[in-house]
């Protein structure tokens, strides 16, 4: 098989990723085209591997083994970005990425106490609810 | 023990006494009386015994170098002559009566304790100046002297009188100790050493290269530390600290020690006759206006300031005339009477409820409730007004008799002219002196009017330490004059017969007059009543005071003046009262040259760091504060925008590295 199948799959899987990583409001989704890029790599990482080893005789395989090392540690990420979503789930009661944005620089005039009581109470609602 | 530890112990000991005395003032109040009382006792005794060993005789010299200091040696030196054994002795004797007579004024002040001490500390550096061999050593007793004066004279500090007193002693005495440390540097470099033998043997050898600026420069300090014309105006507002502090800084430490620094280094003035004649006209000058101001002022401390500066005139007088010894004499008997005037002046105060004389001159029988303190009052200021056989008399016969030997231009190193102004001055101020010291006697203790208030006995430690003084302020000079030239340079210290008489006949005349003024005006009193008086029979007398120096400026409009026409001192001065009372206005020439200036001064460079520096700052600071702002808007908290623009940025890089690689 020609090296130019599984690279531009890759490329399109990775694209794909990449416009819901952007685009994408829900952050499980975006969990998910993070996944989608990763996965993308790890195509990239075997198919490189595999026609390296064909051109040189003795090879560590090290590109599967990374891959493994990959979809071991993307496991690990994504169980750590599911708790996350579902933690901020359940204190906003939304996990869209749109709303999620207290780290946006405030002009010092209306700083966190002009909305804050409100929305606050608000959260607190949500997390007794 | 040797002389020289004996006399290390002697100002060690107060020095310890004022460090334990600041630790366990507050945590154990028992002992802070011991402590105050048992050092200054133990020094006086180790200095009598010092100067017992030293007897007059060869100087006592020990030095030792605690670590090498560059180029001229700063070295721990004693230099024991018969000056520094005596003058030791009356500075340990008065703080003692000093410290036992603040056990009582004091009884119930809250910061008795650290008064204590702080007294300790000064009395133990002024004894530091007295023996110390070295001159940067002299210099530490002479600093912490001022630093302590500052406290000391601000103990009251509640009271804004205290307050700007305080600090005005302090700036005044350190503008001329700036001087005196370059003229001690510029001594030390002519003569290679700090060392005051060194010094003096430099001086003799002729190898002193500008006596005149050196001279002038340390003229400088001792013009500030001894209250001399144009530095004596901190002098007068000293008085608004407690009346012991008074007696310490003018009878025996602090004005005592510019005497005593000249006297010491007399060889180095006398190498430049310029300077002879500009201490001769600076003694003049202060003793003779000194007396005119003595005679209008209305707060009876305040009164004896002003004679202690005339009486520190006479001091330098007999320096600018070339004899010491007359100095140190004048300075050991007006030490007794002074330290006498002041403490018993505490009493009057505390007894009246007032420190002003015109309150006091219409009181009746202030002299039986005080018998102690009118008595002995009576002695000092017979001495004062050198009337014989007391024992300001001998002492400033002395200084007169000096003058009139140094007029014919027979003494070494002292022009003539210096011998004129000193006796001159010295006679106007023999017949102010007297006429002051009469005034103030009939205005105290010859008041009518109503009964002076009760205040109950004096405490026994008051009373006590006034007669103590009274016996020197008797007899010193008449038993001293003989046996003193042994002990300083071997001149003949007995009156001359000229002198004498026209001395004693000028201080008679200046108290009759007085007396014949007193006479006339005493009448007025009754109608004009006037006083203010501060009655706490339960209270000590340190807290009377307190009162009568605060009141002093609402009651009657000045804290110098009062409008009293029964005042023996308005008929006597006439138009120049007014002038009088307030020092000629010196303070208001100080205000107008220095004060004024430097504020000025102060608020244009308020107005170019306010309004020139700040503008710069602020400018400076403008251009981040908007590029910041902009950069502000990207940060929306959108974290998907910010993956795009790293995208983009990737993208960018991407295409550029590309561009580089293939060489397009």
């Amino acid at each position: 098989m020609h090296l130019a199948y599984p690279a531009v799959l890759s490329a399109l899987l990775f694209c794909t990723g990449l416009y819901g990583v952007l685009a994408r409001r829900n952050a499980i989704l975006v969990l998910m085209s993070v996944e989608l890029m990763l996965n993308a790599v790890n195509l990239n990482l075997v198919a490189f591997d595999v026609w390296l080893s064909r051109t040189v005789r003795e090879t560590l395989h090290s590109g599967q083994a990374l891959t493994l090392f990959t979809i071991a540690i993307a496991a690990a990420e994504i169980g750590i970005g599911l708790a996350i979503v579902l933690a901020v789930h359940r204190n906003r009661g939304t996990s869209d990425i749109d709303k999620l944005r207290d780290t946006a620089e405030r002009p010092e005039s209306e700083g966190p106490d002009t909305e804050g009581p409100g929305s606050s109470a608000a959260e607190k609602a949500e997390a007794t609810a | 023990m040797t002389t020289t530890t004996l006399a290390v112990l002697v100002p060690l000991l107060p020095f310890l006494g004022a460090v334990a005395g600041l630790l366990s003032g507050r945590t154990a109040p028992g002992f802070v009386r011991p402590l105050a009382v048992l050092p200054p006792l133990g020094s006086l005794v180790l200095a009598a015994l010092v100067a017992v060993r030293q007897g007059g005789g060869q100087a006592v010299d020990a030095h030792t170098e605690l670590t090498p200091t560059g180029s001229v040696p700063i070295e721990l030196a004693l230099h024991i002559d018969g000056f520094a054994a005596l003058v030791a002795v009356l500075v340990a004797f008065v703080a003692a009566c000093v410290q036992i007579y603040s056990t009582g004024y004091l009884r119930d002040d809250p910061r008795y304790p650290s008064y204590a001490a702080l007294v300790s500390l000064f009395t133990s550096a002024m004894l530091l100046v007295v023996y110390s061999g070295d001159l940067i050593v002299l210099l530490v007793g002479w600093e912490v002297m001022g630093i302590c004066s500052y406290f000391l004279v601000g103990h009251y500090w509640e009271t804004p009188e205290a307050r700007a007193a305080s600090l005005k002693a302090f700036l005044v005495t350190k503008l001329g100790d700036v001087p005196f440390l370059i003229g001690l540097f510029a001594l030390a470099t002519d003569a290679g050493s700090f060392r005051i033998t060194r010094v003096l043997g430099a001086v003799a050898g002729g190898n002193l290269h500008h006596p005149t600026v050196v001279a002038l420069l340390l003229l400088a300090g001792v013009a500030g530390k001894s209250a001399q014309f144009p530095l004596h105006t901190w002098l007068p507002d000293a008085m608004a600290g407690p009346t012991p502090v008074s007696a310490l800084i003018h009878a025996a430490t602090m004005v005592a020690a510019g005497v005593y620094f000249i006297a010491r280094l007399l060889p180095v003035f006398e190498a430049s006759s310029a300077a002879m004649l500009v201490l001769a006209v600076m003694a003049a000058v202060t003793m003779a206006g000194s007396g005119l101001a003595a005679l209008a002022q209305d707060d009876i401390k305040r009164v004896l300031a002003y004679s202690t500066i005339g009486q520190l005139g006479y001091m330098t007088g007999a320096l600018a005339v070339g004899d010491r010894g007359a100095a140190v004499f004048h300075l050991l008997s007006h030490g007794a009477f002074k330290a006498l005037l002041f403490l018993a002046a505490g009493v009057i105060i505390h007894a009246a409820g007032t420190n002003s004389l015109a309150a006091m001159s219409r009181m009746h029988g202030l002299r039986d409730r005080i018998p102690d303190a009118y008595w002995t009052m009576t002695v000092a200021l017979l001495a004062l007004a050198a009337i014989p056989p007391f024992s300001g008399f001998f002492s400033k016969e002395s200084v007169l008799g000096t003058a009139e030997h140094a007029t014919g231009g027979h003494t070494a190193h002292v022009p003539g002219a210096a011998g004129w102004i000193v006796l001159v001055a010295g006679m106007v101020t023999a017949l102010l002196t007297a006429a002051y010291a009469t005034r103030l006697w009939l205005l105290a203790f010859r008041g009518k009017g109503a009964e002076a208030p009760d205040h109950g006995r004096q405490p026994l430690t008051m009373t006590v330490v006034l007669w103590v003084l009274a016996v020197p302020s008797l007899a010193f000079g008449g038993l001293a004059y003989r046996s003193l030239p042994g002990w300083f340079d071997g001149r003949d210290l007995a009156p001359t017969l000229l002198t004498s008489i026209l001395g004693t006949g000028l201080a008679l005349v200046g108290g009759l007059l007085t007396y014949g003024a007193w006479q006339r005006t005493t009448a007025l009193a009754a109608r004009t009543p006037i006083g203010a008086v501060a009655a706490h029979p339960e209270g000590d007398a340190g807290l009377v005071e307190a009162e009568a120096i605060a009141t002093h400026e609402p009651a009657y409009g000045d804290i110098a003046y009062a409008p009293d026409p029964a005042d023996p001192g308005r008929l006597l001065l006439g138009p120049l009262h007014r002038a009088a009372a307030s020092g000629f206005h010196l303070d208001a020439v100080y205000t107008a040259l220095f004060v004024r200036p430097v504020q000025a001064g102060a608020r244009l460079v308020r107005f170019l760091d306010r309004e020139v520096v700040e503008t710069y700052v602020g400018a400076a600071a403008a251009l981040p504060r908007l590029l910041g702002a902009a950069v502000r808007r990207a940060q929306t908290g959108n974290v998907q925008t910010y993956v795009s623009a790293l995208l983009a940025g990737t993208v960018v890089l991407a295409v550029a590295v590309l561009l580089v690689a293939t060489g397009a």
